[in-house]
């Protein structure tokens, strides 16, 4: 039996007080995530349990029980206030996925700093742009990342303290670093959780829109409250399961299911510090007896792609559960998952702003491949008319994804932007900026987003932030980027290039600008693809008409082009 | 002309490291399963090799298996006639 039994049951008689009663949080009360996921589950009586097995690439495993979490939590939130870190500062995580990263955000949690996760593969500018927008007050990082900050550090006098967690040779340590070992911290016993409550902030996850800087989407405390009860009902976690969530916690995913929803269940979860190689994947399931799964299309495509061969090299019967998040899973996905593994993917959809699990397909469910399921209980989501905002009635017509404001993991804010935050509700809705339809049964059908954003193994990026970086190429005059389609990824970036005069395009400038791009903002945001156009598509006010590339990589109609300059 | 192997070699060192990065690339390091080169990354390590050596890898060939160390590439390189 699952733990949500029957989703039209549940529908019936949810309410969010379920998941308060057991987390035994009563209104008006603290509430502190870092608490709940290691000290309450001591408390349980689950001291002894392991809370993280962790394996890196060359196979160095480490474990760690739910006691020793908490002790090492606890260490870090002393260490960090022994520097003055104060409640509210922001303290950024910038790791792969090593154990410090997943305790660290805890820690700061449990001294009432702001956890600010950012994916280690970002580039100087990336990692600048949010760290001065955030006014962040220190950084944990590694060796191998230390280099980046100290390239900005110059230009952000807001950041006073560089934690390095594996730089031994403290000689090597520069201008406001200080070296933090975790393994080898004297383990604290007790510690003074930070007394936060529902509306403290807890989080900051930056995330990219069509236009501007990336936007810092800022949560709390009570986001735990959705969280929780998600990953119970829509993963299905019990206490015996090993969970794998394979996200990075530089993403939301990997924050509210890689970390606090699997803890406040009091359960073990797998951590696999490792690049992508199917191989390897499933000799880590095997190893770990791991029973439930939480994926992304772009990785099942990429299993997909190496075939069923590999997969039969291997015992995976542990399995029980899957599930996916990131960007619509398709329908061939979810058959051959069921093919090879016996089981279905289930797919889920929510964003960074949403904090939880907003539509979903549930255990015990029938499950129509390609679609996104449906809300999740307490959850009123709909789709709306694209310029009315009105609910639409009827099945199958294609409107905005909207969701009713006030379920607990909501974003209270984007930071320091109040503005763009109150401009994604629209007549009392939460607008997702994604398109869909809904059929007769209530499954929700992805269409597409409806902005430029682009979609890019199930992470947003911002074309702005790319062109803008283009145009600090020496040879790039313009730019304009779109999503292009891909079979793995579901969409990469592409760039349409004008070029300076002097400029000729070549295979070998188009690598140049490639990397210039990757080392700058991240590797997903370079182009896949660039484009060397003579003149780009722009309005009689000079705006630059991306949505006409993007239809024409899409091979979509381009509509309206009356206001074109150059259509001719 | 230089080794094969050798300008694989400087180019990963070259593009995907740090500047303060200690880590000692060499042969069989692990590029993609070791996250030096991620998936997204192997595209741009993809592109020089084509460029470089006027040839075309179909994505069929260009797996994580395949780009996984500099000797696996230099194995793909083969196939297309290049050593």
């Amino acid at each position: 039996m699952s733990n949500i039994g029957s989703y039209e049951e549940k529908l019936k008689d949810f309410k969010w007080e379920i998941s308060e009663k057991e987390l035994e949080y009563t209104k008006g009360n603290r509430i502190n995530i870092g608490e709940y996921c290691s000290d309450r589950i001591c408390r349980m009586g689950k001291g002894d349990k392991l809370a993280l097995i962790w394996q890196s690439h060359t196979g160095e495993i480490k474990k760690y029980t739910f006691n020793r979490m908490r002790v090492l939590t606890n260490a870090i939130a002393e260490y960090l206030k022994s520097l003055g870190i104060n409640s509210g500062d922001r303290v950024c995580l910038f790791m792969d996925k090593v154990p410090e990263l997943y305790f660290g955000f805890l820690g700061i949690l449990k001294m009432g700093g702001i956890a600010q996760p950012l994916f280690s593969a970002f580039g100087g500018e990336s990692l600048y742009t949010r760290l001065a927008d955030a006014e962040t007050k220190a950084i944990i990082t590694q060796k191998k990342h230390v280099g980046k900050v100290r390239k900005i550090l110059a230009d952000l006098p807001k950041l006073e303290r560089i934690i390095v967690v594996d730089e031994e040779e403290e000689e090597k340590l520069r201008e406001k670093e200080l070296y933090f070992s975790m393994d080898n911290a004297t383990p604290v016993e007790h510690f003074d959780i930070f007394p936060s409550t529902a509306e403290t902030p807890s989080v900051l996850h930056y995330t990219s829109g069509t236009t501007g800087k990336p936007k810092g989407a800022q949560h709390v405390h009570y986001s735990l409250i959705s969280q929780y009860i998600t990953a119970k009902y829509v993963l299905d976690l019990k206490d015996d399961d090993i969970y794998w969530c394979t996200a990075d916690p530089g993403w939301v995913t990997g924050t509210s299911y890689g970390i606090i929803g699997p803890w406040a269940n009091g359960v073990t979860q797998c951590v696999l510090d490792s690049g992508f190689k199917a191989d390897s994947w499933y000799k880590f399931i095997e190893d770990h007896k791991v029973t439930i799964w939480y994926s992304a299309p772009t990785a099942i495509r990429s299993l997909m792609k190496e075939g069923n061969e590999v997969v039969k090299q291997f015992n995976l019967s542990s399995l029980r559960h899957l599930c996916s998040v990131g960007e619509p899973l398709n329908a061939e996905a979810v058959i051959w998952s069921k093919e090879v593994f016996g089981l279905a993917f289930h797919d889920t959809f929510w964003q960074t702003e949403t904090g939880s699990m907003m539509i979903c397909n549930y255990p015990g469910m029938k499950i129509k491949p390609g679609s996104m399921g449906k809300p999740f209980p307490g959850i009123t989501a709909t789709v709306v008319d694209l310029k009315t905002y009105q609910p639409i009635e009827r099945a199958g017509i294609v409107g905005l994804i909207a969701i009713k404001p006030g379920w607990p993991s909501m974003f209270r804010t984007y930071w320091k932007n109040e503005e763009v935050y109150k401009s994604k509700f629209r007549n009392d809705w939460y607008i997702c900026g994604d398109r869909a339809s809904i059929d007769e049964e209530g499954y929700f059908w992805f269409v597409g987003r409806d902005d430029d954003v682009i979609n890019t193994a199930g992470h947003l990026v911002g074309p702005f932030e790319i062109e803008s970086a283009l145009l600090e190429h020496e040879a790039v005059a313009e730019s304009a980027v779109v999503g292009k389609p891909d079979p793995v990824n579901m969409e990469v970036v592409k760039a349409f290039i004008t070029l300076k005069p002097g400029f000729m395009g070549s295979k070998e400038l188009e690598l140049k600008i490639m990397n210039f791009i990757r080392k700058k903002l991240s590797p997903l945001a370079m182009p896949q693809e660039i484009e060397f156009v003579d003149s780009l598509p722009k309005t009689r006010s000079g705006k630059i008409m991306r949505r006409l590339l993007r239809a024409k990589e899409w091979g979509e109609e381009i509509g309206d082009t009356s206001t074109l300059e150059n259509d001719d | 002309m230089s080794d094969l192997k050798d300008v694989i070699l400087e180019y990963v060192q070259e593009e995907y490291l740090e500047d303060d990065d200690d880590i000692e690339v060499t042969y069989d390091t692990p590029l993609i399963s070791g996250g030096i080169v991620d998936s997204f990354s192997m595209v741009s390590l993809k592109r020089f090799l084509e460029t470089r050596y006027n040839i075309q890898i179909p994505d069929s060939k260009a797996t994580p298996q395949a780009f996984d160390t500099v000797n696996n590439i230099i194995k793909l390189m083969k196939e297309f006639g290049i050593e």
